[in-house]
């Protein structure tokens, strides 16, 4: 997951008899379900919109990996912090599948990072909120990777090959964060009345959060038309929190959690639960890099990346001389 | 002291060194500098809270009241622990934390080598298991040495100055006392001492490689192995790493 507000390059969908040839043997493929490869002739709109999204997912399982960090050293258990470092390993592993799907767009991870710094490129929305108790790790697992299953989920059918095949990969590896996740705030939840209390928080503070992971509403969602018709996107903001929502209500319910918000109700007519929609104003702000962590989260990435300069530039160095040393040899 | 008391003594050692090693290792989640160093971080930091999940198990059992690897891991105070003065040393930069790494990785290769051999099958067993994860640990720490080593003016500087700082921390791992005798006599584990020479050989060869020289002085800070003496860090990492338990005793997470 972890793209949201991808901002499609297009000036609008194009009837068929005002597209090009390629663009039609194009839109053809797509229609047919046939992948598009990157050799393949694709519209350059087309090309923009998905590093956009490939690079926006990337840089977010990347800066995913500081909420988690604030509690690796504090992990109640070895166990527990065993799990956390193999999912954290895990999302850096992510982030290197989607920098690679990136690359094969023509664009490199240098300049995706660059863009990411410099604020050019956005992360996902979700982690410029902080990890405050114990419970919050297990409510990313469950909450955030969850929602992020639901968009992956439909992304392993996107039409950009790459795309589709690290989505794959990657699914079967959130389940199981998910699934951690889970029994992490089970244990707590089930457990002392300071561990319930912490479980609470953790949903009450999460929740909204999470809903907002799968973006705008659809009414206000303007670059999903052209997106959809290229089969970037497969379903709509608002269809996928839904489906969210009515996973996820039962699962607090079982926990013997209060509901963090008062208006979710089972809508017998529809067949969904009803509930609130998230502040909107308040995602704009966090889009907007008024989140309650956004500078802390760029800053961290920043100062990484500067004070590893020196690294990157001793291997580049070493591997140079190896190769010049070689070459003398031959 | 009874055998034992010697073998628990041994098992801490053991467990507290990867436990602590695994815990600094793990700061850097998130601030490497490149990704791949991040994958590899956690990686390591992974196997070697795994592996302290087998030696304090163990310790446990020995122990025979009953305790478990997490209340060994999060319910002693600084003194009860045994691991190595080198572990517990702050990160710095990441110069400093991957020295660290190959000056431990290649110590805990060849006592594990040995391990192997064990007259007490458990910890043959565990020996078996974890030195194949620390093959990989030495020949990417060793890689990476080698590399910032012999890479620019800087990263060679840098270099040399984790390995000054680091080098009176090494000669700790080496140091036998009355639980090693014990240990030998029982066939559980090998003098330390005899693990030196191949130690030095491996140091002379990456070092010669990296371009970095080894410094002259033979001495070692002591008092992590028996607990005499640990450094003010270890604390500090203690408060971080057992606050929940500490807080919430008793909780089951």
């Amino acid at each position: 997951m972890y793209a949201q507000m991808i901002k499609t390059a297009s000036d609008g969908i194009k009837s068929r008899d005002e597209m090009s040839d390629e663009e039609r043997t194009f839109q053809d493929k797509i229609d047919a379900d046939i992948k598009i490869e990157p050799k393949d002739w694709m519209p350059e709109d087309y090309r923009r919109t998905l590093i956009r999204q490939i690079g926006q997912h990337a840089h977010s399982e990347v800066v995913g990996q500081l909420p988690e960090g604030n509690w690796i050293t504090r992990a109640p258990t070895l166990e527990r912090k065993a799990i956390l470092l193999a999912k954290v390993q895990d999302e850096a592993g992510h982030g290197l599948y989607l920098y690679s799907a990136a690359e094969t767009l023509g664009v490199s991870r240098d300049e995706l990072v660059e863009m990411l710094l410099s604020g050019k490129m956005k992360y996902s929305s979700i982690f410029n909120y902080p990890t405050l108790n114990w419970a919050d790790i297990g409510a990313v697992g469950w909450l955030v990777d969850g929602a992020a299953i639901i968009n992956q989920v439909a992304l392993q059918r996107t039409s950009y090959g790459p795309y589709s095949r690290a989505m794959i990969r990657i699914c079967k590896e959130e389940s199981f964060h998910a699934r951690q996740g889970y029994h992490a705030i089970m244990a707590m939840a089930f457990g002392t009345p300071e561990q319930k209390k912490m479980a609470q928080d953790a949903v009450n503070r999460l929740w909204f959060p999470a809903l907002m992971m799968f973006g705008p509403s659809d009414k206000d969602s303007v670059h999903s038309e052209q997106s959809m018709a290229w089969k970037i996107k497969i379903k709509t903001n608002d269809e996928l929190r839904q489906q969210f929502v009515d996973q996820t209500v039962p699962q607090i319910l079982y926990l013997g959690l209060d509901l963090p918000d008062p208006n979710i109700q089972w809508n017998e007519e529809r067949g969904h639960y009803d509930f609130s929609d998230p502040d909107w104003s308040e995602f704009f702000n966090v889009i907007k890099g008024n989140g309650p962590c956004n500078t802390d989260r760029l800053a961290a990435r920043g100062k990484a990346w500067d004070d590893g300069q020196w690294v990157r530039d001793g291997l580049l160095a070493h591997s140079r001389k190896k190769a010049a040393a070689r070459m003398a040899a031959e | 002291m009874t055998r034992d008391d010697a073998f628990l003594q041994f098992l801490l050692r053991m467990g507290d060194n990867t436990l602590v090693l695994g815990h600094r290792v793990s700061e850097w989640c998130g601030h490497a500098p490149v990704l791949e160093e991040d994958i590899a971080l956690a990686n390591t930091a992974l196997d070697l809270i795994g592996q302290t999940q087998m030696w304090l198990a163990l310790a446990g059992e020995v122990q025979g009241d009953g305790k478990s690897a997490d209340d060994l891991a999060f319910l002693r105070d600084a003194w009860d622990f045994r691991n190595a003065l080198l572990v517990e040393v702050p990160n710095g930069d990441f110069g400093r934390t991957l020295m660290r790494q190959f000056l431990f990785d290649s110590w805990h290769k060849l006592m594990l080598e040995r391990l192997k051999g064990s007259s007490d099958e458990r910890v043959a067993a565990i020996a078996e298991k974890a030195v194949k994860e620390v093959t990989y640990h030495v020949e990417r720490s060793r890689d990476t040495v080698i590399g910032l080593g012999d890479g620019t003016e800087e990263s060679h500087a840098r270099m040399q100055e984790a390995l000054d700082y680091l080098w009176p921390y090494v000669g700790e791992l080496f140091a036998g006392d009355a639980v090693d005798a014990e240990m030998v006599a029982a066939d559980i584990a090998p003098d330390p001492a005899s693990l030196r020479a191949d130690y030095d050989a491996i140091l002379a060869e990456v070092m010669a490689e990296a371009t970095l020289s080894i410094p002259k002085s033979g001495f070692a800070h002591k008092g992590g192995r028996d607990g005499r003496m640990h450094t003010e860090h270890l604390g500090h990492l203690l408060t971080s790493m057992q606050w929940l338990q500490r807080a919430y005793p008793g909780a089951r997470w």
